[in-house]
């Protein structure tokens, strides 16, 4: 490209210094400098290569990560995307913030809801973000035909499935622990031994994981079926009501016909009382909701092998829907 | 359906059979052999062996005609049956996450989403390629120039026509300087401007950024404009590879063109031992190209005469007026 520079400014000197035959100079200069179209060459720095690193799967994963998380919260997407996500943070912000100003005004000597507890308060709302964020991940993706543009890049279909529920779950559990946090700020500013609170706080942060792991696993299987958005919106946001209300039914139907054990493990069947019950056998915290969980080391481990298995299945789904995705 | 076909032309452009594990091949961006890939019953490629060298290649055949198939198995997303396929030196079947960094891959369908800017998506699709980020930005905007895509970049691709979509579509293809790009049908949908432009695009890929292209189209009229090379499939079976300059090589006429007085240049020609042949018009024959002296021949004659010389132009043959007999013929086997 350099070398073809000079060419049109010696083309244009000589056309200056004879401009009443212009032609004639351009044309005569023509063999001895071939082929410069002028005006053309001066703009057009050419298609430039690229020859530095150029990163692996691992780069490509986490990009789609960082994207998917940026998209949840509405970042790079036009305003009205931003308005949901950014409603519902702050409307999951708000208990653990009045709970600070009241207590910093009255001065009381407690939380109002404890770190565990929380989620399980919040459940509608938890509930309406992640139905708002699951299609986003990947019906958006489905809908658009944007797989076989993500098929084609350095990474595989598997890759693409982990870093989406990576994105959400990171997500999710984002907001829920900065309300966590702002819930432990308000417990200190009201001087409440710091240990105790931070080791209930803990708790909490590890409760949310688990919550957003599972909520995210579910959301998306949901989602990767429903290409349009609205439908994807609808289907999580009653899957998760509905089987919260059965359960609560079916809870106490099961106490009133006398089957107080059945009744204790029924709760695993919706994902906040499946998340509630660890906590409580785990931490040994107050069950939101006074729910009665089974008793003992078993019920931990039927409520964490739930857990485990729910992710797992949810992920295995998600990967197997994927394999014929994109029809590529 | 080959029946009919001389069962030389298929693989008369490489003759000079090579080991097939043969890597790196100098001077050809894909080596297919023996190619097949079913899909339950239905075959959709059918022990195909093609070797596509750099430049653009054109890859023909009617929808259906495995066109696609091909494509995903160049990308490694496809395993083939039986047969294999290197691109860039590379197998398809074991090394596609290195062919997928080097090669670039424009769909046929609809793939961008409505709701972020050309720039955005082409970021992230260039991050997606394994460029770092202060990179893809760089080469998203100098990408997105290339194609033709300026101030609107910035807004949303929901809003854009479908000849800025395929702008789009290519941008993303090109970000991290592939050695290769494969675009299946890019001029789908477009009008016959746009599928100009579109085609004056492809062309300057392989001239001015020294890409490899390997594009698809259903129209051999359009492909025959810009590829080097051409290659004919159809129901997944090879009909043709054939280098276009090979395909539409000098027919050995020259068609001239006169202001004035052909009828006293003409026979002036045919008195030099010219074979010269009414074209239609008193103004316009051609001449048998018998040798170089024939362009004095007319040259001189039209000084001569004081006539002005409008045109004098070597024919090439059209690849339609090559491919259609054959066409016939197996419509005819059939």
């Amino acid at each position: 490209m350099s070398s073809v520079e000079p060419v049109p400014g010696t083309a244009a000197s000589a056309a200056s210094a004879a401009p009443a035959a212009s032609a004639v100079p351009a044309a005569s200069a023509g063999p001895a400098q071939p082929a410069a179209p002028t005006g053309d060459v001066i703009h057009d720095i050419g298609f430039r290569h690229y020859d530095g690193q150029r990163f692996g799967r691992g780069w490509v994963v986490r990009s789609l990560l960082v994207e998917t998380v940026r998209g949840v919260f509405g970042l790079g997407r036009p305003a009205k995307s931003k308005v949901m996500p950014w409603v519902l943070i702050a409307i999951l912000l708000i208990p653990p913030l009045v709970i600070a100003v009241v207590i910093l005004l009255t001065g009381g000597n407690e939380l109002g809801i404890s770190y565990t507890q929380y989620p399980g308060s919040m459940e509608l709302v938890i509930s309406l973000f992640v139905a708002g964020a699951a299609p986003y991940c990947v019906s958006r993706d489905l809908r658009h035909g944007v797989m076989p543009l993500y098929l084609s890049r350095p990474m595989r279909r598997s890759d693409y499935v982990l870093a989406k529920f990576g994105g959400l779950a990171i997500s999710m559990f984002a907001v829920l622990a900065l309300a966590e946090t702002l819930l432990l700020v308000g417990a200190l500013l009201m001087k409440l031994p710091v240990g105790a609170q931070l080791v209930g706080w803990a708790g909490g942060i590890l409760t949310v994981a688990i919550l957003a792991l599972i909520l995210s696993g579910i959301a998306l299987v949901i989602a990767a079926f429903t290409l349009r958005r609205g439908v994807g919106v609808a289907a999580i946001i009653t899957g998760l009501l509905v089987v919260s209300g059965v359960v609560q039914i079916l809870i106490a139907i099961a106490k009133d016909k006398g089957y107080p054990t059945v009744a204790s493990y029924l709760p695993a069947l919706n994902p906040y009382g499946l998340v509630d019950g660890i906590a409580v056998r785990l931490l040994g915290v107050e069950p939101s909701n006074s729910t009665a969980y089974p008793a003992g080391p078993l019920g931990l481990l039927v409520f964490g092998s739930l857990a485990v298995a729910t992710v797992g299945a949810c992920l295995a789904i998600l990967i197997r829907r994927y394999q014929k995705v994109g029809g590529v | 359906m080959i029946a009919g076909l001389d069962p030389s032309v298929g693989s008369r452009d490489f003759t000079g059979a090579r080991d097939p594990g043969d890597a790196s091949p100098a001077g050809r961006s894909v080596v297919v052999e023996n190619l097949t890939r079913t899909f339950g019953p239905i075959t959709a490629l059918s022990q195909l062996t093609v070797e596509m060298p750099e430049g653009v290649v054109g890859l023909v055949g009617a929808n259906g005609a495995g066109k696609s198939t091909l494509i995903k198995v160049l990308l490694g997303l496809l395993a083939p049956t039986s047969g294999g396929a290197r691109v860039l030196g590379l197998d398809c079947a074991t090394q596609g996450l290195a062919i997928r960094q080097l090669v670039g891959y424009m769909p046929e369908s609809e793939c961008l989403p409505p709701d972020v800017s050309a720039t955005e998506f082409v970021v992230h699709m260039a991050r997606m390629s394994g460029l770092p980020s202060a990179v893809a930005r760089e080469r998203t905007a100098d990408t997105l120039r290339h194609v033709g895509l300026y101030e609107e970049r910035y807004r949303p691709i929901g809003g854009y026509s479908t000849g800025m979509r395929q702008r789009v579509k290519l941008a993303q293809s090109l970000v991290h300087d592939p050695k290769l790009v494969l675009l299946d049908e890019p001029t789908n949908g477009l009008d016959p401007a746009g599928r100009d432009e579109m085609l004056t695009l492809i062309q300057r890929i392989s001239t001015d950024f020294s890409i490899s292209v390997v594009v698809t189209s259903h129209l051999l009229g359009e492909l025959e404009k810009i590829s080097d090379h051409l290659v004919v499939i159809e129901n997944g079976v090879l009909q043709r590879s054939t280098s276009t300059a090979d395909a539409t090589q000098l027919s050995g006429v020259v068609l001239v063109e006169v202001t004035d007085g052909g009828p006293e240049l003409v026979a002036r020609l045919r008195a030099a031992g010219a074979q010269v042949a009414d074209d239609g018009g008193a103004h316009t024959f051609t001449v048998e190209l018998a040798g170089e002296w024939v362009f004095d021949a007319v040259q001189d004659g039209a000084a001569d005469l004081g006539v002005g010389l409008v045109r004098m132009q070597r024919r090439r043959h059209h690849l339609t007026e090559i491919f259609r007999p054959e066409q016939e013929g197996a419509d005819v086997q059939r």
